[in-house]
């Protein structure tokens, strides 16, 4: 009976002060979130990841945050309205996920100057908008490694959307990983000029793998590419997510993107009051990148040598792009020391090791 | 050499889809109506074949059920254009659009499925050197298109039911005259060319890609219309003009791979300007195409009148 008692007790004296607080300060109400994607958010892809992290965004800050969505959110005018109505509809935060957002973010953020946006892989910030991009690169150049070691025909194939300095860092840095552990090796590079059309990705890595490719590599959004290494017995290396799945065989491993983490830190600085509009340009030690699900398959000795490689990246004693470094033509892009976000930004050359040409 | 074997087999199998739609349109448009619906039943076709395929396990019912899809939304076209007499491009149109968007709606949960193809190959024909790996693993839909080209220049050409198919087509009030019922067999050829685009769409999303997304087909049924035209109405031609167009597809993939130093954005041009380039040195001869076109194309025909 005391024993009841004193559990009443204690649970008002828990209760009291709780209550008193959320009648004082009606702003502990949850934080609510928006976030626009770009596509539906499917099994696999870009916005396959950023769903994760936003459901990861919820576990971490559970019961203060909420979070809704709209997917397949077409780049421009639409998207302005899309963001507009998210904060009419009392989000605090607004996580807009695709380059072509950029200018629809600032100008809806310029008229609700309360409210916080994330605007992903753009340029452009202002007080209330932040930018964030990751260094897909950096997995890459692990990515490239792994071939090296596993690739018998020294030749890769790697299937690009478009020739812009976000694909070429990619493709630039799994040359440099593949031939950091087999100087012979060649990159073929395909562009579908597209970032999602499954019936041309599968076409280009058929016929990168019908000229010799023996491990197949995407910067483009589908599943095409590891399906179809699979059904030629080749190797693949996944992009954007994880894709085992769709080809449990072909998959050495996938470069994958993890935004939970950075979600979780900037929700947590708005709530806290302490936000402030950063551009952030994490990589691996950001853990938002990541190498992640190697094959089985792949020897012990190479998956110490892609983790060796990985500590190095996290340490800072390595670095992907490093010079000297030759383009293609021969010409030397980079004396020495390691380059800089700049030159990364402005990369519009093709490394030596890659066949073919950069299409401008 | 190497690489050569498997450039034909990858133009065979990206020309496929091109000359199931195209060969079904050419029927649809010797009776005298035009269908501009393809891209859409296509799209319906492609969605309904994947979802079936994926919730049954079997591609045989999948492409039954995806033609019999198209074969609906075309059996609404014919009744539209062939009894209510309204414009045939403009509802073809509507029908495409139309298409467009259903499919969309159909194909929101099955967006990022994928199916896992076998490996598909003749008998011992697949084990001969080259001819084997270029031509004889194709998936068997990329046989039967050849099979039905052969059966439609037939038909067009040698038996009686194709020749009142094309009367119906250049002068539907002799064939009526003549006792034909002429609403009967137009329905009849544009029944018949949407089961084609129905299997074209069902080939998209089961055999080639294979899996589903708004918008998949890309063009392809835009691609296939103007194929029958610039086939002049032949079906040997709209089989030699789809792995053309496969053909250049796939080469100009080949050219990048090789390194050859031409910008990317102007080798994804070639397919096209192969195309008009041929279109050119046909309709350089005007009465060649007069001759071939079915003379009464998108003109309603009303038999009380």
């Amino acid at each position: 009976m005391s024993k009841q008692t004193l559990r009443r007790a204690l649970c008002a004296a828990l209760l009291l002060p709780a209550a008193a607080f959320s009648y004082a300060a009606p702003a502990a109400a949850p934080l609510n979130i928006g976030f626009v994607y770009v596509s539906p958010i499917g099994d696999a892809g870009w916005t396959t990841q950023h769903d994760i992290a936003r459901k990861e965004l919820e576990k971490n800050l559970a019961g203060k945050v909420t979070t809704k969505y709209v997917e397949n959110v077409p780049e421009g005018a639409d998207a302005e309205r899309v963001i507009r109505d998210l904060v009419q509809q009392g989000s605090k935060m607004v996580i807009t996920t695709s380059f072509g957002y950029m200018n629809p973010t600032l100008k809806v953020a310029k008229q609700f100057p309360g409210v916080k946006f994330i605007h992903l892989t753009g340029y452009k910030t202002a007080p209330n908008v932040a930018t964030a991009n990751a260094r897909f690169y950096e997995a890459r150049y692990l990515a490239g490694v792994l071939a090296g070691k596993m690739s018998k025909s020294h030749t890769a194939g790697y299937v690009g959307a478009f020739p812009i300095p976000e694909v070429l860092q990619g493709i630039n840095a799994f040359t440099l990983g593949m031939r950091s552990v087999d100087p012979k090796a060649v990159v073929k590079v395909i562009w579908v000029n597209s970032w999602f059309d499954p019936g041309k990705e599968r076409d280009a890595a058929i016929t990168l793998m019908g000229q010799g490719a023996d491990v197949v590599t995407h910067h483009t959004d589908s599943t095409a590419i590891v399906q179809a290494a699979q059904e030629k017995g080749k190797y693949a290396i996944s992009y954007h997510s994880d894709m085992k799945k769709f080809g449990p065989k072909a998959q050495l491993a996938a470069v994958t993107h993890h935004w939970g983490q950075y979600y979780t830190a900037q929700a947590k600085a708005v709530l806290d009051g302490t936000w402030k509009s950063t551009s952030t340009w994490g990589g691996i030690k950001d853990g938002m990148v990541k190498l992640e699900a190697i094959n089985p398959a792949v020897p012990a000795d190479v998956q110490k040598l892609v983790q060796t490689r990985e500590k190095e990246i996290v340490a800072g004693t390595l670095s992907p792009f490093t010079g000297p470094l030759k383009d293609n033509e021969g010409k030397v892009r980079l004396e020495k020391g390691n380059m800089t976000d700049e030159g990364l930004n402005k990369m519009d050359y093709f490394v030596e090791g890659v066949a073919g040409k950069v299409g401008k | 050499m190497d690489s050569l074997a498997p450039l034909i087999a990858a133009a065979i199998n990206a020309g496929t889809p091109l000359m199931l739609a195209a060969l079904g349109l050419l029927i649809n448009e010797k009776s005298g109506v035009v269908n501009l619906g393809a891209e859409g039943m296509m799209l319906v076709a492609a969605i309904v074949g994947f979802a079936v395929t994926i919730n049954t396990g079997s591609v045989t019912l999948g492409f039954l059920a995806g033609a019999a899809a198209s074969m609906l939304l075309s059996g609404f076209f014919a009744w539209m254009t062939i009894w209510l007499g309204t414009n045939q491009y403009a509802t073809g149109l509507a029908l495409a659009l139309f298409g467009g968007g259903v499919s969309t709606y159909i194909g929101i949960d099955y967006v990022g499925s994928s199916l896992q193809n076998g490996k598909f190959g003749i008998p011992y024909l697949q084990d001969i050197p080259f001819l084997g790996v270029a031509l004889f693993r194709q998936h068997p839909m990329a046989y039967l298109a050849l099979l039905l080209c052969g059966a439609i220049a037939w038909f067009l050409y040698r038996t009686r039911a194709g020749l009142v198919l094309r009367a119906v087509g250049e002068s539907p009030s002799s064939a009526h005259a003549l006792g034909y019922n002429v609403r009967r067999i137009r329905l009849f050829a544009v029944l018949f060319g949407g089961a084609c685009c129905g299997l074209a769409g069902a080939f998209l999303a089961l055999v080639y890609t294979p899996l589903w997304v708004e918008g998949m087909v890309a063009g392809r049924g835009w691609i296939a219309l103007a194929l029958t035209t610039f086939a002049t109405w032949r079906p040997a031609r709209v089989l030699g003009g789809a792995y053309l167009f496969g053909g250049v597809t796939i080469l100009t993939f080949h050219a990048q791979a090789l390194g050859v130093p031409v910008a990317s954005q102007l080798l994804s041009m070639l397919p096209y300007l192969a195309a008009i380039f041929v279109l050119v040195l046909i309709s350089r001869n005007a009465n060649y195409i007069k001759l071939n076109m079915p003379a009464s194309l998108g003109k309603h025909f009303n038999p009380g009148g």
